[in-house]
């Protein structure tokens, strides 16, 4: 029996006697393979979809069986930022500057519905609809909140999503891996530093705008 | 609750003395008294002082848009048990001001500046009158009727943009900014200053004296939140410390104010059940109790014999999940890390496999309805709950009491840490197991019985000393009356029958007045207060969540202690972030 199948290079045969012992593979299997095996995600936890991320790592669930049992509530420790509830307004420049914080490579996981739009909370003034509307989002698990089967489906999902990533493509290694994302502001509603200009035209438009945009949302309807 | 309501003979003097300025409450389906707010507080010290109201249960507001008026209602009751009183004061949507109870009930301390941040109303006398939930500097007080969220669509649901034909669309996209975001006009976002905690640490500091033996010592604030391991969640709380000896803490909350209020005033009475899951996570059953019977209040619709039976079945054993589970992280606040917890999560586990077989969901049960419990219980979830009642959970807390109680590190970690005594959990509006552990037997199951309680024998658990050891104590004993009720509910529940009365109705049509409903949940006295107009929404929803109200204490608990034990003293207090921002 062959135990590493994904590492083996496909087309050089190793002999059957050595299988158990020996692979043959590229840098970037042994390396994907190894990172995919070990995502450490943050220990960071919004709201309800926190207690299932808990029981996931409980002993019914148990996700140290895929390699993710090292929870770690430091960002600069962590591979995989799991959103696991609603983000408010309030929550939401802490978010990022955590995300921030994570080396390089990072994923995010936006669990559950909160995370990955807003939710049953969505029309709330202190709810951010999705986090995706600031940070990247790898992979999206519904469920209000979702099973621990789902979220173990979801880390699974990002393993593969790992195991296909390509050394060359990657921004990590290069002189300049990736920028700062900027963190928001809270004022009289909270502001995302990368909109001011378009928060400046809006709200510094003269008064007729006002009817036009409810002609637009007329329309809409 | 149509009809009025008679007044006690005591509450009848009470009019008579303080005449004219305290009337009854007549409007068709309210009840209470009316007080001037210039004597509102000399009629609170007599109430407190000479007729026994010594508990401040809820304070909140009611806008009364379009007429020029606010309510502000406060709930008061007896530690002896019994009936309370319900007190409100009536002041202008142009000025509104009503004095603080703070210095007789402290516990209206969160209260009262949630009702600022919420309504605007403000406390003359509050000593610390900031937002509580929100940030400073928000534009606006969101529970006013006429303030309206980013992406208002209408005041009421079912929505006719999406209601009955199904539509679906995203709302943001019709906002200019494409987000759940507004802003005042001629706002320039170069103009806010980023020193948000500016007044949080002025507050902090203020009552702080100076130097009183001549010798400097540094103060050093500390901030351990919104992320840190310890803190079950968003929960923030900054603390001054001398060395390491904690002075002055300040809880920071709002971190997952979910704006649930608002939206519950928007949502039919139907679709605020899924919502009230979402409050306290880890006991959904016990807040739908909640709900459901502060809206049958109002209707006047009991649920039939089995369905009373199967609501005490699901919040007794929500009560042992819960309970078990905050065992658990409170030896994880130790510095026990998740095994003590492993063995809770087993039987929780066990508990949630109940509840998805009955109704369908794990964590959101949403199993509660007006007049009864959704569908009924398989006989085959009927003996995997016999047997966890009989044989193994007795078995399991025994465990868990063996492998704890007498451990040297717990006990000496815990006990003497965090006491509140009796008359500053009473004052502080602290309730369930933080009560009970202060010497103060008030279970609402007992004192102001709802449901079938009163028919069950079970004890009221407490302990004298009040102290993180005590409250652990508590709810291990809580777990054991618990599964003594099971025993009687599987003995004595009617084998078969409906488990609801009235008919299946999406838009519930309840009769205006308002209506106060609490339970002993598992973290103390969940109230919901919910005011309607007789239309299929509530005009006011307002959750008492006991988690927030129990943090009340919690400056009182820390102060005088190191800051390794406040990770300990917050992990005793057993709160729930859900319900503490709502």
């Amino acid at each position: 029996m062959d135990v590493k199948p994904e590492l083996n290079h496909t087309e050089i045969d190793i002999p059957a006697e050595l299988r158990q012992q020996v692979t043959i593979t590229t840098l970037e299997r042994i390396y994907n393979w190894g990172r995919s095996n070990s995502l450490w995600p943050m220990m960071f936890g919004l709201a309800c979809c926190a207690i299932e991320m808990i029981c996931t790592a409980a002993s019914r669930y148990d996700f140290s069986r895929f390699g993710m049992e090292v929870m770690r509530p430091s960002p600069r420790q962590a591979d995989v930022m799991i959103v696991a509830g609603t983000v408010t307004k309030k929550m939401l420049p802490n978010i990022i500057r955590l995300y921030n914080q994570m080396s390089l490579p990072k994923y995010v996981i936006a669990m559950g519905t909160c995370a990955s739009g807003g939710g049953p909370f969505k029309e709330g003034y202190n709810v951010v609809p999705g986090i995706d509307t600031y940070i990247p989002v790898d992979v999206y698990i519904t469920g209000c909140p979702p099973t621990p089967q789902a979220l173990l489906n979801g880390l699974i999902a990002l393993q593969e999503k790992v195991k296909k990533e390509q050394l060359k493509e990657s921004g990590w290694y290069t002189k300049e891996p990736g920028k700062d994302i900027p963190v928001p502001v809270l004022g009289p509603d909270i502001i995302d530093p990368r909109k001011k200009d378009l928060i400046y035209t809006e709200t510094h438009r003269p008064e007729p705008t006002v009817v036009e945009e409810n002609e637009a949302a007329g329309e809409d309807k | 609750m149509s009809e009025l309501t008679v007044l006690h003979p005591e509450y009848e003097a009470l009019l008579q003395r303080f005449a004219p300025n305290v009337e009854p409450d007549t409007r068709p389906g309210f009840s209470g008294i009316v007080v001037l707010p210039a004597s509102l507080i000399e009629v609170v010290t007599y109430l407190k002082e000479q007729m026994g109201f010594d508990y401040l249960s809820s304070v909140t507001a009611v806008d009364q848009y379009p007429d020029d008026q606010f309510d502000v209602i406060y709930h008061l009751y007896k530690t002896i048990g019994g009936e309370g009183l319900e007190l409100k004061v009536f002041t202008t949507r142009e000025n509104p001001v009503v004095p603080s109870v703070t210095q007789l009930y402290p516990g209206a301390d969160f209260q009262e500046r949630e009702i600022w941040d919420m309504f605007g109303i403000r406390f003359s006398g509050h000593y610390d009158l900031r937002r509580l939930l929100l940030w400073e500097g928000f534009s606006g007080f969101p529970l006013r009727k006429d303030w309206h969220e980013p992406l208002f669509e209408e005041e009421v649901k079912p929505y006719k943009s999406r209601w009955p034909e199904g539509r679906a669309f995203h709302k943001e996209q019709t906002n200019p900014f494409h987000d759940n975001v507004q802003y005042p006009k001629e706002f320039d976002p170069e103009s806010v200053s980023t020193d948000a905690d500016e007044s949080l640490y002025k507050a902090l500091t203020a009552n702080l004296a100076n130097d009183e033996d001549g010798l400097h010592t540094d103060r050093m604030v500390v901030n351990i939140g919104p992320q840190h391991p310890s803190t079950h969640g968003v929960f923030r709380m900054s603390a001054v410390l001398e060395g390491e000896t904690v002075v002055a803490l300040k809880p920071v909350l709002g971190y997952m104010h979910r704006n649930h209020e608002k939206i519950g005033e928007r949502n039919t009475f139907l679709q605020n059940m899924p919502f009230t899951d979402r409050l306290d996570y880890l006991s959904s059953m016990s807040n739908n109790f909640g709900y459901a019977i502060t809206v049958e209040k109002l209707l006047g619709l009991p649920p039939p014999e089995r369905g009373e039976f199967l609501r005490v079945m699901m919040a007794e054993l929500t009560r042992i999940a819960s309970h078990t589970m905050s065992i658990g992280f409170l030896l994880n606040d130790l510095g026990a890390f998740f095994t003590p917890s492993l063995y809770a999560l087993e039987e929780r586990e066990l508990i949630l496999d109940i509840f998805e077989s009955v109704a369908g969901s794990r964590m959101m049960c949403n199993y509660f309805r007006f007049g009864g419990v959704v569908r009924d219980i398989s006989a085959a979830d009927f003996a995997k709950v016999k047997y966890l009642v009989e044989e193994r959970l007795p078995r399991k807390i025994d465990d868990l009491d063996r492998y704890l109680t007498d451990n040297e590190i717990v006990r000496s970690r815990c006990e003497g840490v965090g006491v509140l005594t009796a008359e500053e959990a009473i004052a502080c509006s602290a309730a369930g197991p933080i009560l009970r552990a202060s010497g103060v037997p008030y279970d609402i199951r007992r004192a102001d019985p709802y449901s079938i309680y009163d028919r069950f024998e079970f004890d009221v658990c407490y302990r004298n000393h009040g102290d993180v050891y005590d409250r652990y104590l508590v709810r291990l004993d809580e777990i054991r009356q618990s599964i003594r009720i099971l025993k009687q509910v599987i003995e004595q529940i009617p084998p078969e029958g409906p488990v609801m009365n009235g008919k299946v109705q999406y838009l519930v049509k309840v009769p205006p007045g308002e209506s106060y409903g609490r339970v002993e949940g598992p973290r103390g006295e969940l109230g919901f207060y919910v005011v309607s107009d007789g239309k299929v929404n509530p005009k006011r929803y307002h959750v008492r969540a006991p988690s927030l109200i129990n943090l009340t204490g919690l400056e009182k608990m820390c102060v005088g202690g190191k800051i390794a034990d406040a990770v300990t003293i917050l992990g005793s207090v057993d709160i729930v972030l859900g319900e503490v921002d709502r």
